[in-house]
């Protein structure tokens, strides 16, 4: 990935005192997102408020949409006009934008959403947290397609993993998640943001050669491949249809399969380079507690205590979601007598580790229905039931 | 036409007597004539027969989800401001799944250009019922016959606050293209409605006959009413047609407002996506004097190939302005006295606006006077007059029911 240094017109250096939300916006600016289109909904829409207010002296756009469908839809558009872009939502509102998520990942455009997740189903607990849309993140769109999905843990890294989203998004001409959660989007932390000669970005890559060699895409699973921007006279035709490298729709089994697979594949095929993972005191582990976002803070406290106990536990906190560390849970599970997992929904990213985990360890799932975190002394019983 | 159409897309999808195909037609030709620069346009479409549109024309074109054309055409305006950008799509997509969207453009006078295909009918689905069809009409989900109330899609616009808004039926493709070309030209929401037959489905379910059947009827039932009250615009099964340049009038559009807001907040050096006001309206200058250097040269090869001879160039027409014959009267007057210039000018339709003053409240004339205004300050190139003309003569057979407004909307 090439990449250049931050624009230091939207970098806000220093230290803040703020929450989850106002981070994932000045991710975006740093990271050089000039189009925000959004909608209000609990618990994101500080993000967007705070796009709003920092846009006029960054110069650049916010605009609340009349609702989720058009938020996306928006950014598509603003994608393929040359911006780079971004939108915040949760549950109610994400599920809407699934719709369109289904575009951007068929026309491979690249844009950040972030999902502030709150407990559902339906309207739910809008107030209170939750991590029950990590499966609907990742096959909410209709057909066959994959996206990148990122979870911090904390308001730096929200900061930090919104430019790296974009970074992301990007190189792979995907749209990147970010799945964060209430608790960590209404939680006031210190974040640092660094002075933007710090701040590595992945700029524009903008189509210029020879019209006639044009092509909007290149089905070779890899990532790299220029965007077509509108205005430059090259006359690219998007649709959601089925299409060849020039963009035109060609409606057969057989380029489904070549179009699908590239989807596909170029995240899955990558996904080494994509992957980021914290792992602590895995290498001696028994029992390893594989965790992401808010509840692999909640896991530290549970880990310690067990330490204290005696009892040989590491953990895993997956930063990148999707695609799934696949690789990382089989040799894992090789390794150790369980794997437990915590985390707010009943029972999701579980289901991933389970199939990796292949029957060669137990697999321990530490549900909470949301609403709250877990108290730490449920993964910590589930720790020494693991270590039996 | 060759190169304002993928011809390495033909042939097209539509069938034999559509609507589509002329109304593709038309905007290629009012692109060409409009004189704006081709890379700098962006055609969007939704789902449906309209919807592959896009797919055909040989500019940047987008393809996108159904009902959410105007959305994603928001983003493209907002993110490149330099763009033309146009919706073209179906009265299914843009009023029915995305009627959200189309309401809320129209309200922000977001700088659009929205082309609705109104055939009545879901095309691409095989011909269910839509927002537009009119009472009784028969669709395949409407079996025995359509009891849902119609929109008019001029009124459901002007309520929103759509700030030009017309309406043609296929038979008249060049006011359809005079239209296109004056909406490409002006800034903010504009909204063209074009009422075009389906043959396969709506026609045919309809027992209506063909393509060539429905123009006709179109050409019998239309009645030219420029500067209409839209509440006067209903269409009922088989019935009148009202059709003209309804509403045309200036306010900021989405980006002015925001623009000035900004620079209220910031200062003289506020910049979008690292442009100055100034220097984006420096811009926007340069373009539209090398739009009017193309049309003064379009209509200097036009006039030299009609062997009209100009003593000096049409370069001093301004560039919103079709070449205007009656210019000589000065414009103010036409200001000062709108409604009555327009009824005198437009005789075929006099009767028909005096009823419309006469039974419209004070208000609702205070704000409308913009249409006629401008109506006035254009009148539509001799195609219209011709077919005012024709409709003069068919007001003459059957005055009262052309006049009437509709009484079911009170």
């Amino acid at each position: 990935m090439k990449t250049v240094t931050a624009d230091p017109k939207g970098v806000d250096s220093g230290p803040h005192f703020m929450d989850g939300d106002h981070a994932l916006a000045e991710g975006a600016l740093a990271a050089g997102c000039r189009f925000f289109a959004g909608y209000p909904i609990t618990p994101s829409t500080e993000a967007a408020e705070r796009f709003a207010e920092r846009a006029p002296e960054v110069g650049a756009l916010f605009i609340q949409m009349e609702d989720e469908l058009a938020s996306i839809a928006a950014l598509i558009g603003a994608a393929w006009a040359g911006q780079k872009c971004m939108t915040v939502t949760c549950g109610p509102g994400f599920s809407l934008m699934t719709e369109n998520l289904g575009l951007a990942c068929m026309t491979e455009t690249p844009m950040v959403i972030a999902n502030v997740q709150r407990g559902g189903p339906s309207t739910g607990l809008p107030t209170l947290t939750a991590q029950q849309d990590m499966m609907q993140a990742r096959y909410g769109p209709h057909g066959d397609n994959m996206i990148i999905a990122l979870c911090p843990d904390s308001p730096q890294e929200c900061f930090d993993l919104t430019v790296e989203a974009f970074n992301l998004s990007e190189f792979y001409r995907v749209p990147v998640i970010i799945l964060t959660d209430e608790t960590v989007g209404h939680m006031h932390e210190k974040v640092v943001i660094p002075p933007a000669d710090q701040i590595k970005v992945v700029p524009r890559n903008n189509y210029s050669g020879p019209k006639e060699d044009c092509r909007p895409y290149k089905f070779d699973s890899k990532g790299g491949h220029p965007m077509v921007r509108a205005g430059d006279g090259y006359n690219f035709h998007v649709t959601g249809l089925t299409h060849n490298e020039r963009g035109y729709p060609v409606m057969t089994a057989n380029q489904n399969k070549i179009v699908v697979t590239h989807l596909m594949e170029k995240i899955n095929s990558n996904a080494d380079e994509i992957i980021r993972l914290d792992e602590d005191q895995v290498d001696d582990a028994d029992v390893v507690v594989v965790s992401y976002g808010i509840t692999s803070r909640i896991a530290v406290k549970a880990i310690q205590d067990a330490r204290k106990e005696g009892i040989k536990v590491g953990s895993l906190r997956m930063i990148t979601i999707w695609p799934f560390c696949e690789k990382r849970i089989r040799e894992i599970s090789a390794k150790v007598k369980a794997i437990v997992v915590p985390e707010i929904n009943y029972g999701q990213m579980v289901l991933e580790v389970e199939r990796n985990a292949g029957g060669r360890c137990k697999v321990i799932s530490v549900n909470h229905c949301g609403g709250a975190v877990h108290d730490p002394q449920v993964i910590l019983d589930a720790i020494r039931k693991a270590n039996q | 036409m060759a190169d304002t159409l993928r011809m390495d897309r033909m042939p097209h999808i539509w069938c034999p007597g559509c609507g589509i195909g002329s109304e593709v037609n038309s905007f290629a030709d009012a692109v060409k004539r409009s004189g704006i620069d081709p890379k700098k346009l962006v055609v969007v479409s939704g789902i449906g027969c309209t919807g592959r549109v896009a797919g055909y024309v040989n500019f940047d074109s987008m393809h996108t989800t159904h009902g959410r054309a105007i959305p994603v055409a928001t983003g493209i305006k907002l993110a490149n401001p330099e763009l033309t950008v146009v919706v073209f799509s179906g009265e299914g997509d843009l009023a029915g799944i995305g009627g959200n969207h189309l309401i809320h453009a129209a309200r922000r006078n977001m700088d659009l250009v929205v082309i609705c295909n109104n055939n009545f009918t879901y095309g691409m689905t095989g011909g269910q019922v839509t927002p537009t069809t009119p009472g009784s009409a028969m669709a395949s989900t409407t079996p025995y016959g359509n009891y849902e109330y119609p929109f008019s899609l001029p009124l459901l616009m002007d309520a929103c606050g759509a700030t030009y808004i017309a309406r043609w039926t296929s038979m008249h493709s060049r006011n359809v293209t005079q239209s296109i070309e004056e909406a490409l030209l002006r800034k903010g929401f504009s909204f063209i409605e074009i009422i075009s037959p389906c043959p396969t489905l709506y026609l045919r379910r309809n027992r209506l006959g063909d393509g060539v059947d429905q123009l006709q009827n179109y050409q019998d039932n239309s009645i030219l009413k420029h500067g209409c009250d839209t509440r006067e615009t209903a269409i009922d099964y088989q019935g009148k047609i009202v059709i003209g340049k309804f509403v045309e009038k200036n306010k900021p559009t989405y980006l002015e407002a925001a623009d000035k807001c900004n620079i209220k907040l910031v200062g003289d050096d506020y910049q979008l996506y690292g442009k100055t006001i100034p220097e984006r309206e420096a811009e926007e200058k340069a373009e539209k004097e090398r739009i009017a250097a193309r049309r003064a040269a379009m209509q200097a090869e036009e006039d030299a190939h009609n062997g009209i001879s100009h003593e000096s160039p049409v370069a001093s027409v301004a560039v919103k302005n079709a070449p205007v014959k009656t210019a000589k009267k000065a414009p103010s007057k036409i200001q000062a006295k709108p409604v009555k210039k327009v009824a005198a000018k437009a005789k075929p339709v006099k009767k028909a606006v005096a009823k419309t003053v006469a039974k419209t409240p004070a208000k609702k004339v205070q704000t409308k006077k913009a249409a006629p205004k401008t109506t006035a300050k254009k009148p539509v190139v001799k195609v219209v007059k011709k077919a005012a003309s024709k409709v003069a003569v068919k007001a003459k057979t059957a005055p009262k029911k052309t006049g009437k407004p509709n009484k079911t909307r009170k």
